[in-house]
């Protein structure tokens, strides 16, 4: 295709590269300057001197929270949650979607099932009621509320649907007249062929329960039960801890060690501690997960 | 006679057969359906605490006074009722104006970048804020937004105008929301957009081209248009949403300074419910958001269906 070039369109072109090139800086230069703030001095950091770059660099923020136990501790309820969270969910997507994509014509009571999904969709208790029945079955404080009651998810379920759907049907059927059930067609036959669609569906079970912080927050009552996004929604509400028990037992070790950090750059660097494992993982978030929204959404 | 007996039995014999073939599928679908019953439809039971004066020392089962809708109308004489649904509505209504905008104009404005590479980067990057939580984008904002430290000051200090109290002035407080969440989620807006843009056939272009039509046309004329049915489907969606105005996001950065425009209907139902024990009334708030809500949501679908032909299952 070959394109005129005007005058007005390259001035277009060079205002769109910019403003495009703003856009991009917009949504990476915060999480560049979290960085910078949490491996600078304290100092530096409250004197708002901090760019992107790290001034009077220290690692001072991050040694101090290697000895936080409770930071460590709410790391690992949230790899408790991811870890048992996502084998959970995964399979029951599966199991759901499974039998949802096939038509009601070859599945006798799907719409009844489909039916049950929509209204649990559209209505549900509200917080005080649910929060009354997890209690009433004494689900509070343990794990298991993080990762039983939400392992139907209507979304997840949907898409899982669509992708069995766009298999070809000759697959299935050719697996059927060969004398193989449902069980075994699905395993055997449906899922090796779906690798990429379940890549898809984990990653939105990984950063759902990695991301979650409410539900941490309202039905863990003991602060050890944290999830770690819960951990850091207690440490960003409230905004001088680390100086106040830090500061009240005033031994020399303490003093030291508030000249090099502040609530400042600990927070920061607790938000990037945070932030990692998505960041790590997103080159495959950006493959798999984008993918799954064109699916999702134009389909039709 | 006979034939039909007989055929009534061949078709009862078949009707067994493909149950007994069934079965599998609906044994798959038992686990699902017992979590929907006892996690989805048990606290359904509970929404009668709107109805309640609720104690929660005698339980959730217990035997509860009954007083109508005494709870509803508590809530609707309280000082502050109008202007909690008014910033619900304001702030969803903005946020989903401006997101619109931004994505639709983003998509065109990406859609005329030649160079591949840099396109692929500018992508990259302006999805990776939605990835993030709100609790992580949020400390980043506060951190960032401070009038005292933060850099976004720093930076309206050097240049010389007065600081500005993003999160902490009552006025500004509801656009500082409704912007960063278009901040976090424009990009992961713009795929739907794109993939829509990228399926338009290239010799539409070539043949305005020929007709004389500059790129600002061609924008105008083909892009757009063709855009169109995914633009009224994303907006006719949206409107079971007009009362959620993203309660993750306010509950990270309101404070006690913007609760006049800050507070919406979920940061309410969940302060009365969960901090100040208020069940009832934090229920009856609560069916109240949700009963307009389902109402919204399956308007919304219908009308999709109807103008667009989507559908959702």
């Amino acid at each position: 295709m070959v394109k005129k070039r005007t005058v007005a369109g390259t001035i277009f072109d060079i205002f769109n590269y910019i403003l495009l090139g703003s856009l991009a800086l917009i949504c990476i230069l915060p999480i560049i300057h979290i960085l910078a703030l949490s491996l600078s001095d304290s100092a530096a950091a409250s004197a708002g001197r901090v760019g992107l770059l790290p001034v009077n660099f220290t690692t001072a923020a991050y040694e101090y929270l290697m000895g936080k136990k409770d930071f460590w501790q709410s790391v690992l309820v949230s790899l408790k949650r991811v870890g048992i969270g996502l084998p959970y969910h995964l399979i029951m997507t599966i199991i759901i979607a499974y039998p949802l994509s096939k038509p009601a014509s070859r599945f006798y009571g799907r719409s009844i099932y489909v039916g049950l999904l929509i209204f649990t969709m559209l209505f549900n208790g509200g917080l005080i009621p649910t929060y009354m029945v997890y209690k009433e079955m004494g689900l509070l404080d343990s794990i298991w509320v993080l990762v039983i009651p939400s392992a139907v998810n209507a979304g997840n379920i949907m898409l899982m649907m669509n992708f069995f759907r766009n298999i070809p049907k000759e697959l299935e059927e050719s697996a059927i007249i060969d004398g193989a059930g449902h069980i075994r067609t699905l395993l055997q036959v449906i899922l090796p062929v779906s690798l990429p669609s379940i890549a898809t569906i984990t990653l939105y079970i990984v950063v759902a329960h990695w991301n979650d912080y409410f539900s941490g927050m309202i039905y863990m009552n003991s602060a050890s039960n944290f999830p770690l996004q819960t951990y850091v929604y207690n440490i960003i509400k409230q905004a001088s801890s680390l100086t106040m028990n830090l500061g009240m037992e005033s031994t020399g070790e303490n003093w030291r060690l508030l000249a090099k950090i502040s609530d400042r750059t600990v927070r920061s660097a607790q938000i990037f501690i945070t932030a990692f494992p998505i960041l790590a993982i997103y080159p495959l978030l950006q493959r798999y997960y984008i993918k799954g929204i064109v699916v999702g959404s134009v389909k039709g | 006679m006979r034939a039909k007996k007989k055929n009534e039995k061949y078709r009862e014999k078949r009707t067994l057969a493909k149950f007994k073939n069934q079965l599998p599928l609906h044994v798959m679908l038992l686990p699902g359906v017992v979590t929907l019953i006892i996690f989805s439809l048990v606290p359904l039971v509970g929404l009668k605490i709107a109805f309640e004066k609720f104690i929660p020392a005698k339980g959730f089962f217990g035997e509860q006074q009954w007083v109508g809708w005494d709870n509803f109308e508590l809530f609707f004489d309280m000082p502050n009722a109008f202007s909690i649904i008014r910033n619900t509505l304001f702030i969803a209504v903005g946020k989903i104006i401006v997101s619109l905008v931004v994505a639709v104009t983003v998509s065109l404005l990406l859609n005329e970048i030649r160079a591949r590479k840099f396109k692929k980067t500018v992508q990259t990057i302006i999805y990776a804020p939605y990835f993030l939580s709100w609790v992580i984008f949020g400390g980043i904002l506060i951190t960032i937004l401070s009038p005292s430290e933060g850099v976004v000051n720093g930076i309206i200090k050097a240049i010389g105008l007065e600081p500005v109290f993003f999160l902490g002035d009552e006025k500004i407080f509801p656009f500082t929301v409704i912007f960063t969440d278009v901040w976090k989620n424009f990009g992961m807006s713009t795929i739907v957009y794109l993939a829509t843009l990228t399926g338009i056939d290239p010799g539409l272009y070539e043949a305005s081209a020929i007709d004389g039509a500059n790129r600002w046309q061609q924008a105008i004329h083909i892009s757009l248009p063709a855009m169109g049915p995914i633009i009224m489907l994303q907006a006719i969606l949206s409107i079971g949403g007009v009362l959620n105005a993203g309660f993750d996001q306010i509950l990270v950065l309101y404070n006690q300074q913007v609760m006049s425009t800050g507070d919406i209907i979920d940061t309410f139902v969940y302060r009365m419910g969960l901090v100040d024990m208020q069940y009832g009334l934090s229920t009856a708030v609560g069916v109240f958001k949700s009963v307009i809500t389902s109402i919204l949501m399956v308007l919304g679908y219908y009308l999709s269906f109807k103008f667009t032909d989507y559908r959702v299952w």
